[in-house]
């Protein structure tokens, strides 16, 4: 298991430093620094082996989290350890920076050693956390409020506790895309998916069990065999169903019941939370298409035009578009004409930067540039990185559509049709380039 | 709140100032000094000189504090063991406490206190937290028994806190269970052979039922857990599955990985006809791939583990081949890690679009990423032959951008190429040779040089070329050196008339003015070679190269089993076992997958049908761990090297005198004009170590191979007996994973009077294994090799060979226990193996063991009563007279048969080879499937031996 966890600032200095286990010395920490925070070369490997000890890392902005062990751990675990521990920090203070871990250095060792026993993660839910690392002493509690933490933290609804009351019931609920793509510079998708978040704020009151319902290709087909075809007929809004590839759920989430009848039912946390991800491949709607073209006049001048087309319904308006056609080392100079927004070479970014604030769907807009090249004598050819594109578009573009979300909760006196629910759908690029 | 100012305190007298401080009445001062004192340590400063006034903190109500100087605690109590006693009372008090935070608080850290006399005071608190009412308490507990068992195992033993533990599986609250799981597994792993997680289907059933409730860590813990578990049979191990699968859409991707790694392991069980088995392939999929969209970390760890299922199991990703695809951004061990994945995955089907992304990725900016996607199109032209053309223009384009890097990798892979796909691309030499100038690595120049000197008559500046690289020769690397002097000499026997001058100069160059010793025996093989029989020589420098295979890099099966078992793992990022990177004790336990054994009638393997069968009460072989648990004369044993049982070494062509080894054979090779290049050689003084070493070098093809043995030809159901002796089947006496690669199987026979052991020889590793040979430790019967183990040829991997070992009886004695055990060592020229099995005593059975009726009858009763000894024998059907057949076969003989009330008794006698004679009474009734035998014997020892081999012949 995990031996030790050591967290360090840019400079090679440690900020915290923790151990569990008794195979792990001081050295451990010296270790880190010399071989891999002040590593002339890049760092080649998350996972590290410095004299039969391992160190994994992650960077948050400057800062190092190591953990540090002699045994074969569970290594996927770690990261996942190590992401957790920055959850719970970022919810405590906010920025992970060097700054705020001074600052609040008690507090990650109060952390440290509630959600690492001898180094097995323990629970590390922030709802629950937040209930008995306070900073302030826990003093004042009753005896019901402390049995009531314990019983939480272990307990099998871990991460919502009892007696929870609002006023106004209430759920949002949010679809969030990042659609992906890398497409030929002949207009040939390589690859393309989205991957999806639905991310829930709730403020209900008690306990609700609550179910979860979208377009899924698999229920729908279900549904259709007995005998609700016509209603699936009616459906306007282009396709009726996604085939999703994969998903993940929150811990919520009942995963046998998933499994066995697909349904996702769930007690949900209170406040926001992540309550699934999905991925899809199939019939993806690609917002924009960029169509590049690129030609070389001479050792010293390059001409880029690229023309970007926007492929949803006229009616929805896609927002903060912007395009980054890179530009060669050398360049020296720069001349941009493009109709519409504005258009920038960025020498220290090596990026000619294109911005529209708002298109329409089925619209297209161009953009053409004169790129000087300083001579040089380098025999590397320029490597030509892809274009890429950002924007956010008000739809899914995995075509995921959410039927229902109920709530029951038997106890109180409230039902489905009390509470307010809001729903919203963005669709934002990923990682969406076309080589050129 | 700035508690940052802590850190910035470096005044000289601090510690003195931190005194004071903490010794102040006001509790806020107080706080502060424990802070600052707390933050010099984790800068690695010195505080424990502070160690008495900080546990005076301890008692307070301030849990905040608290919590501060218990950290101290924990840091500095090791090197302060007296003071650290002061703080017993606390703890014993706080595990009082009303507050449960508080009493799993105290026994938590006091786990962590490695001191011996805190430790005694630790075990009463503990056994009562183990049973707290409160489960937070619990969960603390049951962690503090693994914090304990690292101290102090034998404390934990005898107090009992094992069971308690085990307890614990059982309780209600799923944290609890996980942590309980999560400590157990530790302890077990430092106790390998302890029966500590008795895994059984009640408990697997607690677990995974606990599975569906705990944390997501604690689903990690269990699922590690389940994964150390072997299911009975195939419907078990069905439906542990069932219930694990849901746990592949779980956000943790350790979770997904843990399951992934119990599903791979519990598959492995299943009979691969049922519907199950492909809807599982099916379902390991989609979580696969999602991995990929996680941290980038994460990513790594999962593409790690990818490339082993990948390897495993390439049916599952063989369609997702896109996902595998780089990315821009992807940090660059991302990207190095899909490239592999990318090679494993082409195919005819997707090579296209893989070469088309490879060439894309030579053009990047990163050096290692160019290089290996150059190797990677090498790679594909190797696998997919159907793409090899396109590879090779592809990476001909390549090598016409002049990138250094890139045409050196280009030239590297386009030798494997040449080896892969003889006279096909031989054209494109020109255009290599165009870049020798620019080749600065030795690998490329290695390539390079062998690629010119393979084809040196193609080539019409050949001699030039080489001539080149001769002038640097001493700067080259040994890789290039040694490629030189080959190819140098392939060309000498393809242009014997232009060349000699060259040949004479670096057979000198290496043997002479080179003290690498690689290199200066290879020249004077070359040397020997030229000048004894240029015609051999010809064969065996410019002999057919066997072709490569299609995979270079594949891990060894045996290692890549264990690394399946370890999915997850840091074993598995590294792709190395842990017994490589662990120290001590932990983790070294070699984890291997599950057999396929059907529950009944899904066997789908004939063989296995028929070993279970026949019900031979054979004990399972044992493998005799280490050197260490040896008898002594088992280790003085002195391996003799093959070379007396191989076959007379041809020295007929080594006998001609030392000085002129150049001599007259070259003449015919190069003409008459050739001037003898004898004279400055025969001096040379190493000349005489060198020559012992030439027979090693002749390739082991030209011994025709020999496998096999005179025993084979009576393997027809034992043709050469009245009516075969009984043979027991094949069992692994020697498994692949303790014997790094080699498998053992086999059996004993007696065919025509003399013993032979019968083994097969498997080759699971990946290097050719040579020189084997094996001897006994003294054991009951005297049995010894009577000759040596008849392995010629040397066993390539995945080869198989039957061997058959003649048995003499006239070795050293020892009794063993059991009688019939047998120790045997093997050795081959990796390392030498110990196992252990045993014989059937029937092959003891001598021909002679026909007792006259009088002296059976005398003998009979002139050994004592006392010795006699009943068996029975069950579910027989054979009548009496087919019985007395079949057991004549194995040397038993019936003197006499006697029928009394419907009972057949036969009296019989055996003659072992040592000279013990065994009396039998065989009482059979028609009807009755069940014997009745009386043995009778000098040496009732043997008595239970020859009942097993009744019943072995018997029931055969």
């Amino acid at each position: 298991m995990i031996g030790g966890l050591f967290i360090y600032n840019h400079k090679g200095e440690v900020l915290i430093s923790r151990v569990y286990r008794d195979d792990i010395g001081r050295n451990a920490v010296d270790a880190f620094r010399v071989n891999v925070i002040h590593a002339r070369q890049q760092v080649r490997s998350p996972v590290t082996n410095i004299a039969r000890t391992s160190f994994f890392h992650v960077k948050r902005s400057n800062i190092w989290l190591a953990a540090v062990t002699k045994q074969n751990v569970n290594a996927a675990m770690v990261f996942e350890f190590l992401y957790k521990m920055c959850d719970v920090m970022a919810s405590y203070f906010g920025k992970i920076s060097e700054e705020n871990i001074k600052n609040n250095f008690v507090l990650i060792y109060e952390l440290l050693d509630e959600i690492l026993d001898f180094g097995y993660p323990q629970n590390s839910e922030t709802g629950s956390l937040k209930t008995f690392i306070t900073q302030q002493g826990i003093k004042g509690q009753t005896k019901e409020e402390q049995s009531q933490i314990t019983s939480q933290v272990t307990g099998q609804i871990g991460w919502r506790r009892e007696g929870i009351k609002y006023r106004r019931n209430e759920l949002f609920l949010d679809v969030l895309e990042s659609v992906n793509l890398l497409m030929s510079p002949q207009g040939q998708v390589l690859s393309a998916h989205v991957s999806g978040r639905v991310v829930m704020k709730s403020y209900l009151s008690g306990m609700p069990e609550c179910k979860f319902g979208m377009n899924d290709k698999i229920i729908i087909d279900k549904a259709g065999k007995g005998g609700v075809t016509n209603e699936a007929g009616k459906s306007t809004s282009g396709k009726q169903s996604i085939a999703i590839d994969d998903c993940t759920f929150n811990q919520c989430v009942r995963l046998s019941k998933f499994d066995s009848e697909r349904s996702i039912s769930f007690i949900p946390p209170d406040g926001e939370y992540e309550l699934m991800r999905y991925r899809t491949t199939k019939d993806i709607i690609l917002p924009f298409r960029v169509i590049p073209l690129v030609r070389e006049v001479g050792r010293t001048k390059l001409e880029v035009k690229v023309v970007i087309k926007s492929n949803f319904k006229p009616s929805l308006l896609a927002q903060k578009i912007e395009v980054r056609i890179p530009t060669p080392l050398n360049t020296s100079g720069v001349q941009v004409i493009c109709m519409k927004g504005k258009a920038k070479y960025k020498a220290s970014e090596n990026a000619i930067v294109w911005k529209i604030k708002r298109m329409a769907g089925m619209k297209e807009s161009q953009i053409s540039a004169e790129i000087e090249l300083l001579p040089t004598n380098d025999k590397k050819k320029w490597a030509r990185p892809p274009i890429s594109m950002n924007f956010e578009v008000p739809f899914a573009p995995s075509g995921l559509k959410v039927r229902y979300l109920k709530v029951f909760e038997s106890k109180l006196n409230y039902s489905d049709h009390d509470v307010i629910k809001w729903v919203r759908y963005i669709g934002r690029s990923g990682i969406y380039e076309t080589r050129c | 709140m700035t508690d940052s100012k802590y850190f910035t305190t470096t005044k000289k007298g601090e510690i003195f100032e931190l005194k004071a401080e903490l010794n102040s009445d006001k509790k806020e001062k107080k706080k502060e000094a424990v802070k600052k004192v707390i933050a010099s340590m984790t800068v690695g400063k010195d505080v424990s000189a502070l160690f008495p006034d900080v546990v005076n903190c301890m008692q307070t109500d301030n849990l905040e504090l608290k919590k501060l100087v218990y950290l101290y605690l924990m840091n500095y109590a090791k090197s302060q063991p007296d003071m650290a006693i002061m703080a017993v009372n606390t703890f014993v008090k706080d595990c009082e406490d009303a507050n449960p935070l508080i009493r799993a608080l105290a026994v938590r850290t006091m786990g962590c206190i490695r001191v011996d006399k805190i430790t005694e005071y630790l075990c009463e608190p503990l056994r009562k937290c183990l049973k707290d009412e409160d489960p937070y308490v619990r969960k603390t507990a049951a962690v503090c028994v693994a914090k304990l068992h690292d101290i102090n195992a034998q404390l934990v033993e005898d107090q009992g806190f094992l069971d308690t533990l085990k307890d614990l599986i059982s309780d209600s609250n799923p944290m609890v269970v996980a942590n309980a799981v999560a400590a157990l597994s530790e302890i077990a792993e430092s106790h390998p052979n302890s029966n500590l997680l008795d895994l059984n289907p009640q408990s697997i059933n607690k677990l995974l039922t606990a599975l569906n409730e705990c944390t997501e860590w604690g689903q990690i813990f269990i699922l590690d857990c389940l994964a150390n578990y072997t299911p009975r049979d195939d419907r078990e191990s069905q439906s542990i599955c069932e219930r694990v699968t849901p746990r592949l859409s779980h956000a943790n991707s350790a979770v997904v990985l843990s399951a992934v790694k119990v599903l791979m392991k519990f598959m492995e069980m299943l009979p691969k006809d049922l519907d199950y088995y492909s809807t599982l392939l099916k379902k390991l999929a989609p979580p696969l791939v999602t991995l990929l969209s996680a941290e980038p970390e994460l990513q790594y760890v999962a593409l790690r583990n990818i490339n082993l299922i990948v390897q495993k199991r390439p049916e599952i990703l063989k369609h997702e081949m896109k996902v595998f695809f780089v990315k821009y951004n992807d940090p660059i061990y991302v990207k190095l890690e899909k490239l592999d994945i990318m090679i494993r995955l082409a195919s005819q089907a997707n090579i296209a679009q893989v070469l088309a992304e490879l060439k894309e990725y030579a053009t990047e900016v990163d050096v290692d990423f160019v290089r290996k996607a150059v190797r990677a199109i090498g790679r594909c032209a190797i696998k997919v032959e159907q793409s090899a053309e396109r590879c090779v223009s592809t990476l001909l384009d390549l090598i016409q951008t002049k990138v250094n890097y890139v045409v050196q990798e280009a030239i590297v892979v386009i030798k494997d190429i040449f080896r892969k796909y003889p006279n096909k691309y031989e054209s494109v030499i020109a255009t290599l040779c165009e870049n020798l100038d620019s080749l600065d690595e030795p690998e490329a120049r290695a390539a390079m040089i062998w690629i010119v000197g393979e084809y040196a008559e193609r080539i019409d500046n050949a001699d030039e070329l080489l001539e080149s690289f001769l002038e640097g020769f001493h700067d080259e690397s040994t890789q290039v050196q040694l490629q030189l002097l080959t190819a140098i000499v392939k060309l000498f026997l393809k242009k014997p008339t232009e060349t000699q001058e060259l040949v004479q100069q670096v057979l000198s160059l290496a043997t002479q003015d080179s003290d690498n010793p690689d290199l200066r025996d290879r020249g004077y093989i070359y040397w020997r070679l030229l000048s004894t029989d240029p015609v051999a020589a010809k064969e065996v420098v410019l002999a057919e190269k066997p072709l490569i295979s299609e995979e270079t890099d594949l891990i060894e099966p045996t290692l890549l089993e264990e690394l399946i078992c370890h999915i997850g793992t840091l074993a598995s990022v590294y792709h190395k076992p842990p017994s490589a990177f662990v120290e001590g004790s932990r983790g070294v336990m070699h984890k291997r997958l599950p057999a396929r054994t059907g529950s009944g009638e899904s066997t789908e393997s004939p063989d296995v049908g028929t070993a279970a069968g026949g019900s031979a009460p054979e004990a399972a072989p044992s493998i005799i761990p280490s050197q260490g648990d040896l008898l002594g004369d088992l280790l003085n044993l002195d391996m003799a090297p093959p070379t007396t049982s191989g076959p007379p070494p041809p020295t007929t062509g080594m006998q001609m005198g030392g000085m002129d080894l150049l001599g007259g054979g070259l003449d015919s090779l190069m003409g008459d004009e050739s001037e003898p290049l004898g004279g400055d050689i025969g001096g040379s003084p190493a000349m005489g170590a060198g020559f012992g070493a030439a027979p090693a070098v002749m390739p082991a093809s030209l011994n025709a191979p020999v496998g096999g043995g005179l025993g084979d030809l009576f393997d027809l159901g034992g043709v050469g007996m009245p009516m075969g002796a009984y043979i027991p089947p094949k069992i692994v006496w020697l498994p692949a994973m303790k014997a790094k690669g080699l498998e053992i199987s086999g059996t004993f026979a007696r065919r025509a009077g003399v013993i032979q052991m019968e083994l097969i020889l498997t080759n699971k590793a990946m290097s050719v294994m040579t020189d084997f040979a094996i001897q006994f430790n003294r054991n009951s019967f005297g049995l010894a090799p009577a000759g040596p183990l008849q392995v010629l040829t040397p066993l390539g991997p995945n080869q198989t060979i039957e061997v058959s070992l003649p048995l003499s009886t006239v070795g050293p004695v020892m009794k063993m226990d059991p009688l019939n055990n047998l120790q045997v060592a093997v050795k081959n020229n990796i390392d030498v193996f110990y196992f252990s099995c045993q014989y059937p005593i029937s092959m003891l059975f001598v021909e002679d063991g026909k007792m006259e009726r009088q002296v059976f009858l005398a003998t009979w009763k002139d050994i004592p009563n006392d010795n006699e000894s009943q068996f029975q024998i069950k579910d027989c059907h054979l009548n009496s007279d087919a019985a007395s057949s079949k057991l004549q076969g194995s040397n038993i003989f019936t003197i006499a048969k006697r029928t009394v009330e419907g009972q057949d008794m036969l009296y019989m006698s055996i003659k072992l080879s040592n000279g013990i004679w065994v009396l039998a009474e065989l009482r059979v009734q028609a009807g009755n499937p069940n014997y009745t035998i009386s043995l009778k014997c000098r040496a009732p020892e043997v008595s239970q031996c020859v009942f097993q081999c009744y019943e072995a012949v018997l029931k055969n």
